[in-house]
Formats: C-alpha cells, structure tokens, sequence
C-alpha cells in the first residue's frame, strides 16, 4: 500500500505529468470553445432571418432565370443556335421553385447535443488515451533510464510489487483525469447545446449511450497508458513506447495499405489499426469492397464487410494483455545494472 | 562474532553473443563479521559493483551462496531489505525532483518515518540545499545525497559502493568519523573505495578482489604484516663495507638489493638474526629497520596492478587467482 501511495505521489510530483495535464485541459477548452463560437442558437429572429435569405435566393434565382429566357429568345430571333447554351426549350423548363431554397440551409450551424456529442467523447478519448500514452511512457522509460528504478529496487526488491503499484498508480491517475475531465467535458457541451445549440430529444436512451461511449474511452485510455508503460519498461526507456507507436503507426497506416494496395488484398482496411480504432468508438465499422461489382452485369450491392466493437476490444485487449505479460515477465528475471 | 555478510564460490558470467562470455565474478568468497567496518578493494573491473549488485538482488548469480544478517539472498531478501542500506556506484537520481523529495519517496517506498529525512540531510549536510532539484547539485552532493539515501533506514548493514567519490577533503574526512561513529553505534559498514590510505585508516579488515576472486581477506593489519615480507633496512657503520655485508648476507639465503648508502632485504623472520650474522663477519649494523608497508603498495603487489614504466597497464591485467603462472605467490600463506 505504501508502494502505490508513494507511487501516486511521485507520479503527481512529475513535471511532465503536470505540464502535459496543462496542455490537455487547454487542448480540451480549445476545442469546446472553438465549438461555442462556431454554433449559434435557432432563435425565431434566426430563424425569419434565414426564411428572409431563402426568399430572397428564390427571387434572386427566378430573375435570372427570366433574363436568361429573354436573352435566349433574342438570340432565337437572331438566328443564332441556342440549343447549347440554354438547354432546349431556352431551360423553360427549369423554373426555380421556392421549395428548392431550403432556409434550413441558410440556417447558421448549431450544435446538437444528441447528435454530436458521441463523436466528441471520441476526440476527448483520443486526447487523454494520448496524455496517457506519453505519461505512462515516460513515467517508467525516465525512471528506467535515470537510474531510479535501481534506486527503488534497493529499497523494495518485490520487482513485480514495485512495477504493479507503478502500472496502478498510473491507471489510477488515468481514470481520476478522466473521469473527471469526461464530466467537465460533457457539462461544457451539455452547456454549449442549452445556450448557444441545442439539447431536444435528449432522452435516457441517449444518456445512457453516451455513458457507454465514456467508458469504451476509458477503456481506450487505460489500454494506451498501460501499453506504452509496459513497452517502456520492457525498453528501459521513454523513447522505446513512442519509437513502437510511430513504428505501428506507420506500418499499419501506410505500409499495410500500400502493401496490400499492390497485392489485390480484398478489405485491406480490416488489417489497419486505425479501422479497430473506429470500430472501438462507433460500435462497427462497415468495411465495403467497390470492386466486386460488375457494374457492366447492372445493378449490384458492392460487398461489405462489418468490424465490430467486440472485435476491436478483443484485439486491443489481447495487444494490451501481450505486452504486459512481457514486460512484468522479463522484469522478474532480468539483471538490472 | 557473527557473519553479517557471507559469500561463498559467488559466480557471474556476463554472456555477450559477439564478444563471448565475461566472468565477471570467478567463485568469489567473502565474509564481513558484525560490527566491523569492511573495505572492499580490487583494481577498476575487478567484481566489486557485481558483486555488491548481486547480493542486493539486482543482477542474479549463476552460482554460489550468500548470505545477509543470516538469511539466504536473494531468497530472503525482501525480509532483510528494511536493515540494509546501500548505494551502488553513484546512484542517479531522478533530476527533476529536489533532494528532499527524492528521499520522502524513498522513505514512503521504504515504509520510514518521513521525519528521517530531515535527520540523514543535516547528518550528510545537506540540510539547506535540500529543496533544490537534484539536476543542480555537484557531484560531491550528489554523493552526499546518495549517503543520505542509504542511512534513511538507519541500516543494520550499510553497503556502500565508493562513497567518497566526488567528496571534498573535509567530506572525506567527515565521511571516515561518520563511518567510524556508525561502526561504534553497532552498524556494520561494507566499503568499496580506491583510496587506500582511507581505508587503511578507517577499516577493521579488507577483501581484496582481482578478476573476479578474492585474493586477500583479513584485519588490515595481518594483511600488511603477512605482505611486508620482512623486508627490512640496514645501514652499515661505512659504505665501503656494504658489499661484504651483501655477500655475507647473500651467502646465507638472504633476498638482497643493494642501494648506494644501503641495503634492503626481504623475507627476513628474525631482524636481529641480521645483525648476529653480520657482526660474526666484523660487519656493525648502523641501522636495522623492519621497513613497514602501507596498504596502497600490499594493494598494488596483489593486484600487480603496480604501474610498470613505459607501459600502459590495460584494465583486466591484474592478477588472476587459480590462473596458470601467479597462482602460487598470491595463493600463498592466507589463513582466515
Ligand atoms: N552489464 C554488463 N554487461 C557486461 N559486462 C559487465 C556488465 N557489468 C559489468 N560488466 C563487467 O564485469 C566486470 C566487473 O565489473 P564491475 O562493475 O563489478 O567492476 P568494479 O570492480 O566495480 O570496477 P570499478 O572499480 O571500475 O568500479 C567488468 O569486466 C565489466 O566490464
Ligand atoms: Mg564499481
């Protein structure tokens, strides 16, 4: 117990914990805030104000219109070939009408809580699962590598106490920012939508989604965390995790879609991180191959192919479960000199 | 007295795929009493940090037994951690955190009253700079800190690896009373350090360790007695007569190296004997002097690590115990 206490606080006392939770929180403001100017509330006045644009794009549409049929008639009467230019009939037939010029259109943007809100939990997981990758990395990669953990082995020499109440300490720290955050985050949007958007249709139903998604991000930001901790303590170094990730990052990203581009790989997507990823947050991923249609045989549905969330969480789960099991195996055995 | 510290037939073989297997530590013995301050001596390379990273669970063996306060490590050592306080060759610290920090974390890891750490920062004086990050800190405050850190559990068995690395003279000297009152107060110190004339002066006994084996162990002064040879001094009532003695005195089995206004011989049991001899040949000894030895150069002969003129001693050339060719003198006449 005092082992994970102290660990807590060494974490807490770290700079980079510090600085980092700086940069996330203003990362966070910045894209709530960006959001809060961008969306404007569907008042009545906004409203007869986009109904008055509307009306007066139709008018502006039926004078032009009307020009047109009047220079094409002119041109008729000089015996000039019209067909061209203005359609046959002079585009008589293309009268302007006034349900083509939807005011909802000339509405400005609002923001919808039911609609939106899920995407933003996933741009919140992605930034804290960020912050928890760096964090975790560097929490154990700067204590392997300045000789601290030697420090702290002469002190507790249960290695694997030593590294679970640091890989504890660290979820615990993860989960407390992210909780806590989530719940800023959702009251900053909730507050968003009630002044400057809106938040009809917001049933329990939809509450209780969003509070699925919270916890697949938790999910999403404890496997980060854990995965760069157990690979910087596997390469006794910060720069291990981030060398792995960029490593990952770009084969997967790019070397699999080119490799696979190259080979005719049917749904070459479902070997990339990235499809997972999304599936993680949107619950599938519909994968669809335009290829294998033969249009020239007419109409055909291009076949899909659906990754889901449970697969996605079986796949990161067994990474997550992998490395772990490494790092705390070869942490029991290896000479630490 | 009881053994503090046992090792017996310890072996650590470093294995590099490219350049072959390195054995570091070669079925090294050692055995530190309760109580004693004990220096721990081997020339650069020699085992000494291997040796100490082993028996504090760092590194694992590939064979031998050790001991510590009775119980069997690395086995038992979690049971024996909390009395035993060590630094291994210059501990870092974690740079960003300040000193005083860096020893509450230990002491929270270590399950010691946090008002410990105010206590080991005024005994390694440390006191007002404690609040600065560790970044900023010389070496020899460092070191002091790395001190501090070993005596925060106030240890039964304190290990340190070259403490006085780095420490300015008043530090070394402050560092031998701390050593010797630690000794007093019942503590038993093991001390590895390249400064001999400290250790002579503050060690009860020493091990001295080359290539991974023990090549002397005892109370410092058996092992300066057992390696000053006899040698002894002789002057003569004339110059002129220093040739005879040396005949005489070579005739009768005696080692002799003749010096301009002197004669040095080894291997002498009885000085008096000397005289005997000499003046039976009407040769008066002037001066008969048992010429003492000091631990630097008992240090330098084991290791044979002596610096040979025009030559560059490389590390690793130092004697090698239960080798083919020194076998026999280093072996020779060590009881415990
Ligand atoms: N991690 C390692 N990998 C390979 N060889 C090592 C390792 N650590 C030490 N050695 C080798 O083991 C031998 C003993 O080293 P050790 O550090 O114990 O020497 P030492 O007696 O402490 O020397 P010094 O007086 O320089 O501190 C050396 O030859 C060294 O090169
Ligand atoms: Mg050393």
């Amino acid at each position: 117990m005092s082992l994970y206490v102290t660990e807590l606080r060494r974490l807490a006392k770290r700079r980079l914990t510090r600085v980092m939770l700086v940069l996330l929180v203003l990362g966070l403001t910045g894209v709530a805030t960006a959001l809060a100017f961008s969306s404007q509330k569907r008042s009545p006045a906004v409203i007869a104000q986009a109904q008055v644009e509307a009306d007066a794009q139709y008018r502006q549409a039926t004078k032009d219109w009307e020009k047109m049929i009047a220079e094409c008639d002119a041109a008729q009467a000089r015996g000039e070939q019209t067909e061209d230019r203005y359609g046959p009939n002079c585009g008589r037939d293309w009268q302007p009408q006034p349900e083509m010029f939807d005011p909802e259109w000339s509405l400005p943007y609002q923001f919808d809580f039911r609609g939106e809100f899920s995407r933003l939990v996933a741009v919140f997981a992605g930034a804290v699962a960020l912050f928890g990758f760096v964090v975790g990395a560097s929490f154990v990669g700067a204590e392997w590598s300045t000789g601290g953990m030697m420090n702290l082995l002469l002190w507790r020499p249960k290695r694997l106490a030593v590294l679970g109440s640091k890989l504890a300490a660290l979820l615990s720290l993860l989960a407390g920012v992210t909780v806590l955050l989530g719940a800023l985050w959702t009251a900053a949007f909730w507050l968003i939508g009630s002044t400057r958007g809106t938040t009809a249709k917001v049933t329990a139903g939809v509450w209780q989604s969003v509070g699925l998604s919270g916890l697949r991000a938790l999910a999403m930001i404890l496997v980060a965390g854990a995965v760069a901790f157990a690979l910087a303590s596997l390469g006794r170094h910060t720069s291990m995790a981030l060398g792995v990730a960029v490593g990952v990052a770009v084969v997967s990203e790019i070397g699999i879609r080119i490799g696979t581009g190259i080979a005719g790989v049917r749904f070459a997507d479902r070997y990339v991180l990235s499809t997972y990823a999304m599936a993680w947050f949107e619950k599938q991923w519909k994968l669809i191959d335009h290829d294998s249609c033969q249009f020239v045989q007419g109409a055909c549905e291009p076949k899909e192919l659906i990754v889901t969330w449970q697969q996605s969480g079986l796949l990161f789960g067994l990474a997550a479960a992998l490395v772990l099991t490494a790092a705390f195996w070869i942490m029991r055995r290896r000479d630490v000199a | 007295m009881s053994a503090v510290l046992e090792i017996e037939d310890l072996r650590k073989t470093y294995k590099s795929r490219r350049r072959g297997d390195r054995h570091a530590l070669d079925g090294f013995d050692m055995l530190v009493e309760a109580g004693q301050v004990h220096g721990f001596l081997g020339p650069n390379g020699s085992g000494k940090t291997t040796t100490l990273r082993t028996l504090l669970g760092l590194i694992r063996p590939d064979g031998g037994r050790m001991a510590v306060l009775g119980q069997e490590v690395p086995a038992g050592l979690s049971t024996v951690t909390g009395q035993v306080g060590a630094i291994v060759e210059s501990p870092q610290f974690f740079p960003h955190f300040t000193a005083r920090d860096t020893l509450s974390l230990l002491a929270g890891a270590g399950e010691v009253p946090a008002t410990r750490v105010d206590e080991v920062l005024e005994l390694v004086g440390l006191r007002d700079r404690a609040g600065e990050r560790v970044k900023t800190y010389s070496l020899g405050m460092k070191q002091r800190l790395a001190v501090a850190s070993a005596l925060l559990k106030n240890p039964k068995l304190l290990i340190l690896d070259e403490p006085a690395n780095g420490l300015d003279p008043g530090g070394i000297r402050e560092m031998r009373t701390l050593m010797r009152d630690l000794a007093e107060s019942g503590m038993t110190v093991v001390l590895s350090s390249h400064i001999l004339g400290e250790i002579q002066l503050i060690c009860d006994s020493v091990t001295i360790i080359s290539l991974g084996r023990r090549v002397a162990f005892g109370p410092v002064d058996q092992v300066l007695a057992a390696h000053s040879h006899g040698a002894v001094r002789v002057r003569l009532d004339t110059a002129e007569d220093l040739a005879a003695a040396a005949e005489v005195l070579g005739r009768n089995g005696v080692p002799v190296a003749r010096h301009p206004d002197h004669l040095m011989l080894s291997g002498v049991e009885k000085p008096a004997s000397v005289s005997l001899l000499l003046a039976e040949h009407h040769l008066y000894v002037s001066e008969l002097a048992p010429v003492s030895v000091d631990l630097e150069s008992v240090f330098l002969e084991l290791t044979n690590t002596a610096p040979v003129p025009g030559q560059h001693r490389q590390v690793d050339e130092s004697v090698q115990i239960g080798g083919a060719e020194k076998s026999g003198r280093a072996g020779g006449g060590w009881g415990a």
